[in-house]
């Protein structure tokens, strides 16, 4: 395999994560709800999926787990800013600090040790023959293989149904979505929740493939790019993909950059991320500075019944 | 129905007692947490208080932590009175303290108080500077805060790790990363035999300059205006950009001093870890405080002593990060606690 090829691998094992906890934000915010909490989901998720995977040695109940625990970490969420009209900033927030904490208050038992298994991986011999297609698409894990469903399924269910026009609905004008007989809190509530588990089995691919061990912090600022790369990708799940495979190159770059010798020290190839992360944000500010960003208009703004705004 | 929830958002003053509920019911989710995991509660926190507040190494331990803790948190406050986001707290820190050590390596000869001053200088304009890194994305790229200064905690601790394990690393330190360490003259002065440092005389110094600018000046009627609505102070002609960019270098400012606190105070030389996670802790600090400068003071010596207690508690196997998880609790209950206060009970349909 030549380097592109093998680079383009990295890319989306890399970007794979990403990818899941993009397509959670953007369904959350789609819904109107910011979601900063996603690096604490996405270390729960993290977290309870190594705990369940090394207690049962079965894969299908440790991501069963890590989807409930951060659908319930969702719920609090959705509880606070929908049902309490708190701050979502401050309640991401929260959900961020107190999920790097207890993942490492739950995780230090299990610290360092080896995960019994990695995720399965579908190998279609049929694709082989086929010179760089087999190489990137003949050995991948399921995890990513639904990651691809689910930019197919969510770019169709938002653009194409009529589910995703209620959602846009909510997120761009809960009024009107009210008036029309939208229920605007269930649809809030629901949104938030899968993105939430999303985010969760973002997590939970990011242990099973790449360093299949839970460490303290793993997860090093992903959640956070991934809520970048929620407006990078401007609230839509095809160029969420482009975007996170984009970020998946770069991380593995660097590391590449670092096997070949590279003359460059290890620490300012492993800051291009998020470095990019902010130059690609401000070329965005820069470029779209007089045109509506496709930010969801209500998003971060509580929706509260008879108020006129 | 006879009864029913009514939102009333004209209140906006929460009761005082929310911060202090929202801590005891946090205290009890995460004894319900360690319950479940075979432990008692009630060693757990008795130990946590104890090695916080029990003896008086432990009571100067805690406002060696709450040092960093209240400059910081006095940064934060100062940006989020215009609702500016900042978390990059941590980030300026480490700034702060790299820049301070840059001094000590490069200016290694200076008098005590020449190099001190040198240090705050430094710590100062690179917390500052790494506060303005967030706010020009924001105010002429309408880049969210919140990303930008997180993603610069990240490229800061990797800077970190370079000089640590690069160039500043110690020739006699037996190969472990770190700069060297500090002579007597880089080093502030401490109190008798603790490690109580003077940064605490900086951090109330800034308490009451953050409290006179608030209430007295212009400068802080305007904060106070944006605050409370941005919309009728930019009708009144306040420039709302050039106050991002004022708090954000003054955040960022406080930050830095914090950090160069550590380094010359606390560690006498730059190291990993140099901030246990200061620059989080203190958004909380500042958030239970309400932004109240008398509050920060308070609040800070009470997270100070949970860091000191999350320590303690690792003589019996709990990771330290307990604290952490504590503080996280603390801020969902408070969040909820300001908005539940909100709702009235009415008679009626």
């Amino acid at each position: 395999m030549d380097f592109v090829t093998q680079l383009l691998i990295a890319a989306i094992t890399a970007g794979t994560p990403l990818l899941l906890a993009t397509l959670g934000g953007i369904l959350n915010e789609r819904a109107g709800i910011i979601q900063l909490g996603a690096e604490g989901l996405m270390l729960m998720g993290a977290v309870t999926t190594c705990i369940v995977f090394i207690r049962t040695e079965n894969l299908g109940a440790a991501l069963l787990a890590s989807v409930g625990v951060t659908a319930a970490l969702g719920l609090v969420h959705a509880f606070l800013s929908i049902t309490l009209r708190a701050n979502q900033t401050m309640s991401g927030l929260a959900m961020t600090l107190f999920g790097s904490g207890f993942s490492a208050y739950l995780g230090k038992s299990i610290s360092g040790n080896p995960l019994p298994g990695i995720l399965p991986r579908l190998h279609l011999d049929f694709l082989k023959p086929v010179p760089v297609i087999g190489d990137i698409f003949g050995n991948l894990d399921v995890l990513t293989w639904l990651s691809f469903v689910l930019v197919i399924v969510l770019h169709l269910l938002i653009h194409r149904t009529s589910w995703g026009l209620h959602l846009r609905a909510v997120g761009d004008s809960p009024a009107t979505a009210d008036v029309m007989g939208v229920h605007v809190r269930l649809i809030r509530y629901g949104y938030v929740t899968v993105g939430a588990m999303l985010i969760g089995l973002a997590g939970a691919d990011m242990v099973l493939t790449v360093a299949p061990t839970w460490n303290e912090g793993l997860t090093a600022g992903r959640g956070w790019i991934a809520v970048g790369l929620v407006i990078f990708a401007r609230w839509n799940p095809v160029r969420a993909l482009l975007c996170a495979y984009f970020f998946g190159a770069l991380d593995s770059l660097g590391f590449r950059m670092q096997l070949l010798g590279s003359a460059i020290p290890p620490y300012f190839l492993k800051m291009i991320p998020y470095v990019v992360t902010i130059l690609v944000l401000m070329y965005l500010g820069y470029r779209n500075r007089n045109k509506p960003s496709g930010t969801p208009e209500s998003l971060g703004v509580p929706y509260i019944r008879e108020q006129r705004f | 129905m006879p009864w029913r929830l009514e939102f009333d958002s004209s209140r906006i003053r929460t009761p005082w007692w929310t911060p202090i509920l929202s801590v005891a019911l946090a205290l009890v989710l995460c004894a319900i947490f360690i319950y479940a995991n075979g432990m008692s509660p009630l060693t757990v926190y008795s130990k946590m208080v104890k090695g916080a507040f029990g003896t008086s190494y432990g009571i100067t331990e805690t406002l060696v932590k709450a040092i960093p803790l209240l400059l910081c948190g006095l940064g934060i406050a100062v940006a989020y009175r215009i609702s500016v986001w900042n978390i990059g707290a941590e980030g300026q820190l480490i700034v702060g303290a790299i820049a301070a050590t840059a001094v000590t390596i490069y200016f290694p000869n200076l008098s005590g108080f020449w190099s001190i001053l040198l240090m705050l200088i430094f710590g100062v304009a690179a917390g500052a500077l790494w506060g303005l890194l967030t706010a020009i994305p924001k105010t002429h790229f309408g880049v969210n805060e919140l990303i930008t200064s997180l993603m610069l905690n990240y490229v800061a601790l990797l800077a970190l790790d370079y000089v640590t394990f690069g160039p500043w690393k110690d020739p006699q330190g037996f190969n472990m990363p770190g700069s060297p360490v500090f002579t007597d003259a880089q080093s502030l002065p401490v109190l008798g035999a603790t490690r109580l440092h003077i940064g605490l005389i900086f951090a109330l110094v800034a308490v009451v300059i953050y409290y006179l600018m608030i209430r007295f000046t212009r400068w802080g009627y305007e904060l106070r205006l944006i605050g409370a609505n941005p919309n009728a102070a930019r009708y009144a002609g306040i420039h709302i950009n050039r106050h991002i960019i004022i708090v954000m270098l003054i955040s960022g400012g406080l930050a830095g001093l914090a950090g160069m606190a550590e380094v010359s105070g606390v560690s006498h030389k730059l190291m990993q870890g140099i901030s246990p996670g200061y620059g989080y802790t203190a958004i909380i600090v500042a958030w239970l405080a309400k932004l109240n400068p008398l509050g920060l003071v308070v609040t800070s010596v009470l997270f100070g002593g949970l860091i000191v207690g999350g320590f303690s508690v690792q003589t019996i196997g709990l990771p330290s990060s307990i604290s952490e998880m504590l503080q996280g609790a603390i801020l969902f209950f408070l969040i909820a606690g300001d908005m539940v206060t909100r709702f009235r009970i009415r008679r009626g349909a």
